[in-house]
């Protein structure tokens, strides 16, 4: 038994690294996406709200913050979060029901998320 | 678990570059390494094949690299035809069979690699045990309670084609390697191969086992980790939609609740 060799470990494949992307996983992977950056706009808005319950002093100052550009910035892409979140829910709702799951339509009903949410924030924003 | 980088022991290289042969339409083939033998990481291997000379598919041009310019190019093949599932591997960017996925329909260098997220044994050869201990888990066989009838199980015509398009998978592992919740959670979530499998033994009119089968099913992982990115029904080599079945063990043990 001299020359049993020890076991090697072996190598994992590459897979992230090398998979082509595919529409229907970026739609997917964006649903979780906006979800969690709408944390960031969740914050913004719940600082804003206690910032005017603790008074005038604070409140004008995080108030300049929420109004400036970059307030703007946070809930003007977390407008397009919130309608992705929405769109891709109901797309999720559709596929639990069984439907939709050829690759064609999935495919179309993705870009259906992503061209509507563009769509819709933009429709909101200008209403607002 | 979410890792995003390869382990340190995983990370390729870049390889040796073999001699290019004269001729007016010579392809790039780059090409994934791995020999147990010599201690190294994993490399890219560049060749150069001459069409002219060469089949229409991706295995013609394997299989001319191995008889004529690397013998020690290894990977598996057998029927060339579709059918057996030997030759599932990453072609381009998605997962497919070699033997049935023409020259023609990539553009560029050709880049093949192992189906993703496994352990390679050597080469484009991945170690499949674990996806075949998972098929055989979700019992892929006719279970029946009553007794044997005289002749044979009989299926009304309407209920034999509830099987069609999920008795055709050959078990190549194209599906469960391009699913990124079965590369984070493969150890526990069934993946799309197998669930379909199990799906084709659900609907099959002549079991008996469907409410152990669906029991079996009802688990966090074991199902429940399909996000529906369906790179499987993408991916299929053999047009099959993975993504829809799961979806309908899903649905059934809803109805079964409700």
């Amino acid at each position: 038994m001299a020359d049993v060799k020890q076991p090697v470990e072996r190598p994992l494949s590459p897979h992230l690294q090398i998979y082509r992307p595919q529409m229907t996983a970026i739609s997917s992977i964006l649903s979780r996406i906006t979800g969690n950056a709408l944390i960031v706009g969740v914050v913004l808005a719940v600082w804003w709200l206690l910032a005017a319950a603790s008074g005038p002093n604070y409140f004008a100052y995080v108030n300049a913050v929420a109004t400036s550009w970059f307030g703007d910035l946070v809930f003007a892409l977390s407008l397009l979060a919130v309608w992705y979140h929405y769109l891709a829910g109901l797309r999720h709702l559709w596929f639990d029901a069984g439907k939709g799951l050829e690759v064609e339509t999935a495919e179309l009903l993705g870009w259906g998320c992503i061209i509507g949410s563009v769509v819709l924030t933009a429709i909101t924003i200008v209403l607002i | 678990m979410v890792q995003f980088t390869l382990p340190k022991n995983s990370k390729i290289r870049v390889g040796k570059t073999w001699p290019k042969p004269d001729g007016q339409n010579v392809r790039m083939f780059s090409i994934y390494r791995w020999n147990p033998d010599d201690g190294k990481n994993p490399q890219v291997d560049t060749y150069f094949v001459d069409m002219d000379t060469c089949g229409p598919m991706i295995l013609d041009a394997l299989i001319k690299i191995k008889t004529e310019i690397d013998p020690t190019l290894t990977f598996r093949r057998s029927c060339r035809e579709g059918i057996c599932g030997s030759c599932a591997m990453n072609i381009d960017g998605i997962n497919t069979l070699a033997c049935i996925y023409g020259m023609d329909e990539v553009k560029g260098d050709v880049k093949i690699y192992p189906l993703p997220h496994m352990p390679v044994i050597k080469d484009l050869i991945p170690d499949l045990n674990h996806f075949y201990a998972q098929h055989a888990s979700i019992m892929p066989w006719l279970e029946t309670k009553t007794n044997r009838p005289g002749k044979e199980w009989k299926q009304s015509i309407e209920d034999r084609k509830k099987l069609d398009g999920l008795y055709e998978c050959v078990m190549c592992a194209s599906c469960s390697t391009s699913c990124p919740s079965y590369w984070w959670n493969g150890d526990r979530y069934l993946g799309p191969a197998a669930l379909l499998h199990a799906y084709r033994w659900i609907v099959d009119s002549r079991d008996e086992a469907t409410g152990e089968r669906l029991d079996d099913l009802e688990d966090p992982f074991k199902l429940y980790r399909c996000h529906t990115i369906m790179n499987c029904a993408k991916t299929c080599p053999k047009g099959l939609n993975p993504a829809r079945a799961i979806a309908h063990i899903k649905k059934m043990l809803v109805d079964r609740t409700v």
